[in-house]
């Protein structure tokens, strides 16, 4: 999270940053063309439409009515409803233009020393040509030393280096990459900063990570994604619709004595149609695309995004995910006939001189828990014994006196006790530490047995609120985990996660994805290694850690570039968000309709039929200016729906049932109410401008 | 309103609710091929059915096969009933000579009567022979209703099942349908009919001598027969000109009630019927619920409007004390023909038991606003049902984003496809009933057929395309119908409205059935519940008023304002 931040501050632009509004709105005039437009077709019928109106404006202008004013304004607003909502495409994009060019600046010319002959047959093995990195292609061999730029996406072969990969994670602490393992892929555009690789290039240049985040964030590779398509098709609908109830109202309205103006009846159509959330629906897409990379997670299409928010299971890993990567020291059980005090400065002596983290902890232990004072080891004779694996143990020996901790059986044997002999005690301990899924260190003093150490995977603090909020939202969590099934569920258990696969293979987990699938579930889990790689692709979403192997980023279908497995929870939320985001605004707009009405039906007709001037009951001053004030509004609205577009309707877990209802509330009922209030406001202004 | 109104209403809407629960057991179990307690009885007919058209009932069809099996049907039974009118005069059972029926008019009454509308611009006692009557017109009152079931119910099992590649088999539930739920339906009902006094005789006509000493000739024929399926298959095509307001087809308060109740039981039943298909009763009863408010919504307003009476009579000092009687029949009075109307247009049946042409406007927008809703509250025999779970599909889609996730509605994801489906089967009806609106508006000739001008008139245009292209059949009256224009128009009206619709609805069931049915979560829209039902009312009645707000402005609204402004049409 720490560079999520770093990286907002300076790469992701402010919501309404000047230089950026500026660009939007060319922009905005750009994306006029109607070729453009096309795609989108409730704004292509009101770009057409607006075409249409200034063309009667031309005419007015001719006549001497006066009607020139008002076919003016229509036109005019018409012109702004589509200019309004090619800016919102405008401004959602241009925030990912900005971080694009960032990108882009690590990219410029680059030079990469390719080996000439990386198999070495020629004896030339180190002899390299400095190329072009644009030049590479897949399969070439590069070398790469401190304070080259890695000109390539590519696998470490030969080497271990310190690398910088702040350019793409925003991380400024360097990573270390190695040929071998699961640490191997390296990422062209980050800078080598120790030591000496040599690298196989496995993306031509155009396609590699950098390449494909540029063209990510620009949202130049913005696809409809599945839901986005059948939003659309319902909102081409509509606008047919409202297409047949408009043109077959001229005949009708003729029928009924009312000969309506062909410029009445578009501005009675744009009101009409769902120009709101047309006009914003691609915004609302790139924005949920820009809120996950702002959140350092590249997605490889939108597609991952959108199931992300119909996540059904999370696959969690358990170390670093639902526990700290360690385990460390939870209590101290002595033996029979020691005191509590006595193992726990015992044990802190034998950890003394341990950096481990398990070590760490028993220190910390046994200062909080037992507040044994540190001694002060200086001008002592202290001589510290490593832990070995013939060993198996580690400590100190200070004074003469000798302090020993480490594998159970080891320690007996240290004590000269047989197992059968040790102390019921100190036997009851250590199986229920092992029933209970956690390590036993057993401890002793100049070859006296004194207890064991509780060493357990300990839990992080708020996971369980968050697995109960997942819960309350239908996801169903299940830990991977590598222990054995008694241990795992232990753990499973205190972390309330709702299952879990113990000592699991990735063919244990490929085979748990299917089923769920198999089932009609939605799969997301996250993971870095190779042998992940299959798991990842299977998953509806799979997240892969940057610090992975290439074939693990290859497999998934989102990078997470800080490399944080608990990620994956606020994935799915931004998923969710984008989702709600559709389906907000596409309520508003739909009952925003409603108001349109009330206004412009009575000020159609009044002329005819002066009853049903009832209608009106927001008293709009003239029928010409209830007609502007309701496509002013109209036009406004997406203005001012925007900055809710970009960021996103807030998102709870508070579960499906009141999720709807809240929203309903605000975007349904708030959606016929605000209207009646706008137009009316806008009613008065007009009139006070004599506009109408 | 008097009490004794509210009470015959909730009466018979209370036998119908009791009647609909054990009813959707049967239906259930009839349409998933199950044991029934009339199996004894009909497995072996149904067997030798079955032989005799070499129907295996156990092999199911992919929606493209059952879909194409369903359009042939129709198509033989529109060439048949077409050839019957043109050649009745040659035909036996014609006690009254009647020559061929026009072309034009054929043409529209075979449509009507194929696809379940039973729009009626003949006179039936004074056109047609008993034999088409009986073999065209009360076969097709049971087949129509049929094949609305049986595509509901192919519908149903798209949801109900996972990853399927079948949607059930046309013939077998086709042979189903008639033999287990509408033949002894109609049979019990007919017989009440008659013991009440409804004819059913091959004789063509009685001539009596009038109090007067004139002759009058009275038009007979088997109506009960026909009557029973009428109102149980929703079809609402009467024998008699007067349809239900006839004394032979209705003749007292009891069979009155009884046809009410007859025709909105199957369609109650089905919707639950559903909810036990799919193994989810909740589901069903948020359906079952909005069909119910609604329908009741109309009651109560066309109800309100026909009380309040005529303003004018009562500022000249004439008014009826009893409200607005005019169209109607004394032994129904007000709130029987007002939940009559309600109820005949909320299915899919159009028989009339009053003139809605002669309710206040208000009142006459009720049944209006209920065809132009498509008839789905609770619609008609399977059309209905298949008719509101389109609509279910399209709230869910709008109502379930909003909980951040794809939409799904039972499990199953409506994506692109659904929603093209969806929206295709909802587009038609605008297309349809304003294209064609707009297009009778503009013709002199259909201008003529008018009995009423101004927003009256346009009421009466309006009323007859919704009514077909719902598959209804009421007609507002005041129009005359019988032109070439508006036989072919209207023939045209409902074929679209039955076909154009049904065809993306099996469609859309091949690809639900494809589906795999996710399991339910907390964070699944629940499509049950008070919230969803009221979410249900509110998308209906917006996106319905959205789009025929203006056309009903200019029609019975201003026509309403108009009337407390004294001026009528």
């Amino acid at each position: 999270m720490k560079s999520a931040i770093v990286k907002s501050a300076t790469i992701a632009p402010n919501l309404f940053d000047s230089s950026l509004l500026k660009t939007a709105t060319l922009d905005a005039l750009r994306k006029l063309d109607p070729r453009r437009l096309a795609r989108n077709p409730v704004i292509f019928v009101t770009e057409v439409v607006s075409l249409i109106v200034s063309l009667f404006f031309v005419r007015d202008l001719a006549g001497h009515d006066g009607a020139a004013l008002f076919t003016g304004q229509i036109a005019a607003w018409l012109w702004f409803t589509v200019l309004f909502a090619n800016f919102a495409e405008a401004v959602a994009e241009g925030r990912g233009k900005a971080q694009a060019d960032a990108l882009r600046k690590t990219r410029s010319a680059t030079q990469a020393k390719r080996l000439i002959d990386p198999s070495g047959k020629s004896r030339m093995k180190a002899v390299y040509q400095t190329v072009n990195a644009l030049d590479l292609r897949v399969g070439d061999v590069v070398q790469v030393e401190a304070g080259d730029i890695i000109p390539g996406d590519g696998e470490v072969i030969e080497g271990i280096a310190s690398v910088n990969e702040a350019a793409i994670t925003g991380e400024s602490a360097p990573v270390i990459r190695e040929s071998g393992g699961d640490r191997s892929a390296v990422t062209g555009g980050t800078s080598v900063l120790s030591d000496k690789i040599v690298v196989r290039i496995t993306a031509a240049p155009g396609s590699t990570f950098i390449d494909r985040m540029i063209t990510l964030v620009e949202g130049a590779s913005w696809q409809k994604t599945p839901n986005e398509l059948a939003l659309s098709i319902l909102l081409s609908g509509l606008t047919i619709i409202f297409l047949i109830v408009c043109v077959t109202l001229w005949p009708i309205a003729a029928y009924s004595g009312t000969v309506l103006p062909v410029t009445v009846l578009i501005a009675l159509l744009v009101c009409l149609i769902p120009t709101t959330i047309g006009g914003l629906l691609s915004a609302i897409g790139i924005a949920g695309m820009d809120r996950l990379i702002r959140f350092n997670v590249i997605a490889t299409s939108g597609r991952a995004v959108e199931a992300a928010g119909d996540v059904d299971t999370l696959l969690l890993d358990k170390t670093g995910t639902i526990t700290f990567g360690n385990r460390m020291a939870d209590e101290f059980l002595p033996s029979t006939g020691v005191t509590e005090a006595a193992l726990a400065h015992a044990a802190q002596m034998a950890s003394m001189a341990d950096e481990t983290p398990e070590g760490r902890s028993i220190l910390a232990l046994a200062k909080s828990r037992y507040d044994v004072e540190e001694p002060d080891l200086v001008g002592r004779a202290v001589v510290s014994v490593p832990f070995t694996a013939q060993t198996r143990l580690s400590g100190l020996d200070m004074d003469g006196r000798s302090f020993r901790k480490g594998a159970v059986d080891s320690v007996l044997k240290l004590a000269g006790l047989p197992p059968e002999t040790a102390p019921a005690q100190f036997r009851q301990a250590v199986e229920r530490i092992s029933r209970s899924g956690g390590t036993p260190l057993a401890v002793c003093e100049d070859k006296r047995l004194l207890g064991v150490i509780h060493l357990k995977d300990i839990v992080k603090p708020d996971i369980k609120q968050r697995f109960a909020a997942l819960r309350a939202m239908g996801i169903k969590t299940v830990m991977v985990t590598g222990d054995n099934p008694l241990t795992a569920a232990a753990i499973a258990s205190e972390a309330g996660v709702d299952d879990f696969i113990a000592q699991a293979t990735p063919e244990d987990k490929l085979a748990y994805i299917r089923r769920e699938q198999q089932g009609g579930r939605l799969i997301a889990m996250c993971g870095d290694g190779t042998n992940d790689a299959p798991a990842l692709a299977q998953a509806d979403v799979g997240v892969a850690m940057q610090t992975g192997t290439q074939a693990a980023r290859e497999a998934g279908n989102m990078v997470d570039l800080d490399s944080d497995p608990t990620k994956l929870i606020e994935i799915v939320g931004i998923g969710k968000q984008l989702l709600m985001t559709r389906g907000a605004l596409t309520t508003f707009s739909i009952a925003n309709d409603v108001a349109k009405y009330f206004a412009i039906i009575p000020a159609l007709f009044i002329v005819t039929f002066p009853q049903l001037g009832a209608l009106n009951i927001m008293h709009l001053a003239s029928p010409h200016s209830a007609i502007l004030s309701a496509v002013i509004f109209n036009a406004l609205i997406i203005i001012a729906l925007i900055p809710l577009a970009l960021k996103g309707v807030a998102y709870r877990s508070i579960g499906a049932a009141a999720l709807l209802r809240q929203n309903l509330l605000v975007y349904g009922l708030g959606g016929i109410i605000v209207p009646f209030i706008g137009i009316k406001l806008i009613d008065l202004a007009i009139s006070a401008l004599h506009l109408a | 309103m008097t009490l004794a109104g509210w009470l015959q209403i909730a009466t018979v809407l209370f036998l119908v609710v009791a009647a609909s629960v054990p009813l959707s057991t049967y239906i259930k179990r009839v349409m998933a091929g199950e044991r029934t307690w009339l199996s004894p009885v009909l497995v072996p007919l149904e067997a030798g059915f079955n032989r005799l058209a070499g129907v295996d009932p156990k092999r199911e069809q992919s929606w493209l096969a059952y879909t194409m099996a369903m359009l042939m049907f129709s198509l033989v039974g529109f060439v048949t009933l077409y050839g019957l009118q043109r050649l009745q005069g040659y035909l036996p059972l014609n006690p009254q000579h009647f020559g061929a029926v026009s072309p034009d008019l054929a043409f529209n009454t075979s449509i009507s009567f194929i696809t379940n509308t039973n729009w009626q611009d003949y006179a039936g006692e004074t056109t047609l022979s008993h034999l088409v009557q009986m073999l065209g017109l009360t076969v097709h009152n049971f087949l129509s209703a049929a094949t609305g079931l049986a595509i509901a119910f192919a519908l149903v099992r798209a949801f109900a099942r996972s990853s399927s590649t079948t949607i059930g088999n046309f013939w077998a539930d086709m042979t189903r349908s008639v033999l287990y739920i509408l033949l002894p339906g109609a049979l019990i009902i007919a017989l009440v009919l008659v013991s009440r006094g409804v004819p059913q005789t091959l004789a063509g006509s009685v001539t009596a001598t009038t109090l007067e000493g004139a002759k009058q000739v009275i038009s007979l024929g088997p109506v009960a027969s026909q009557e029973a399926i009428k109102e149980l298959g929703t079809n609402g095509g009467g024998f008699f000109n007067a349809n239900a307001a006839h004394p032979f087809e209705n003749p007292d308060a009891f069979t009155n009630m009884l046809e009410i109740w007859a025709l909105l039981v199957i369609p109650f039943a089905s919707v639950l019927a559903f909810g036990r298909a799919v193994g989810d009763l909740r589901q069903a009863r948020a359906i079952y619920a909005v069909m119910g408010i609604l329908l009741l919504i109309g009651t109560c307003v066309a109800y309100w409007a026909e009380a309040a009476g005529n303003p004018l009579l009562a500022k000249l000092g004439v008014a009826s004390a009893m409200g607005n009687m005019e169209g109607k029949e004394v032994r129904f009075g007000e709130a029987m023909s007002s939940f009559f109307a309600a109820a005949t247009t909320g299915t899919s049946t159009g028989a009339v038991n009053a003139m809605h042409d002669s309710m206040p406007p208000i009142g006459g927008l009720v049944p209006l606003f209920n065809i132009l809703l498509g008839s789905i509250t609770p619609g008609g025999v399977g059309a209905g049902l298949y008719g509101f779970l389109v609509f279910v599909v399209i709230a869910v889609f709008i109502a379930g984003l909003m909980v951040g996730r794809t939409p799904e509605y039972l499990g199953k994801k409506i994506e692109t496809h659904e929603m093209k489906l969806a929206m295709f089967a909802v587009l038609l009806y605008p297309l349809i009933v304003l294209g064609f609106t707009a297009t009778s508006v503009l013709l002199k000739s259909a201008l003529d057929s008018l009995g009423n001008s101004g927003p009256h008139g346009l009421s009466e245009i309006l009323y007859a395309y919704a009514s077909t292209n719902a598959n209804n059949g009421s007609a507002f009256a005041g129009l005359n119908g019988n032109t070439l224009w508006f036989n072919t128009s209207l023939g045209l009206a409902m074929f679209l409205g039955r076909f154009a619709f049904a065809i993306p609805v099996l469609a859309l069931a091949g690809s639900l059935a494809a589906k795999k049915r996710a399991p339910v979560s907390q964070g699944t829209l629940p499509t049950h519940g008070p919230l969803f039902v009221g979410l249900l009312i509110g998308v209906i009645v917006i996106l319905y008023l959205l789009q025929y707000f203006p056309v009903l402005a200019l029609g019975p609204i201003v026509e309403q304002f108009l009337m407390h402004a004294g001026k009528t049409f």
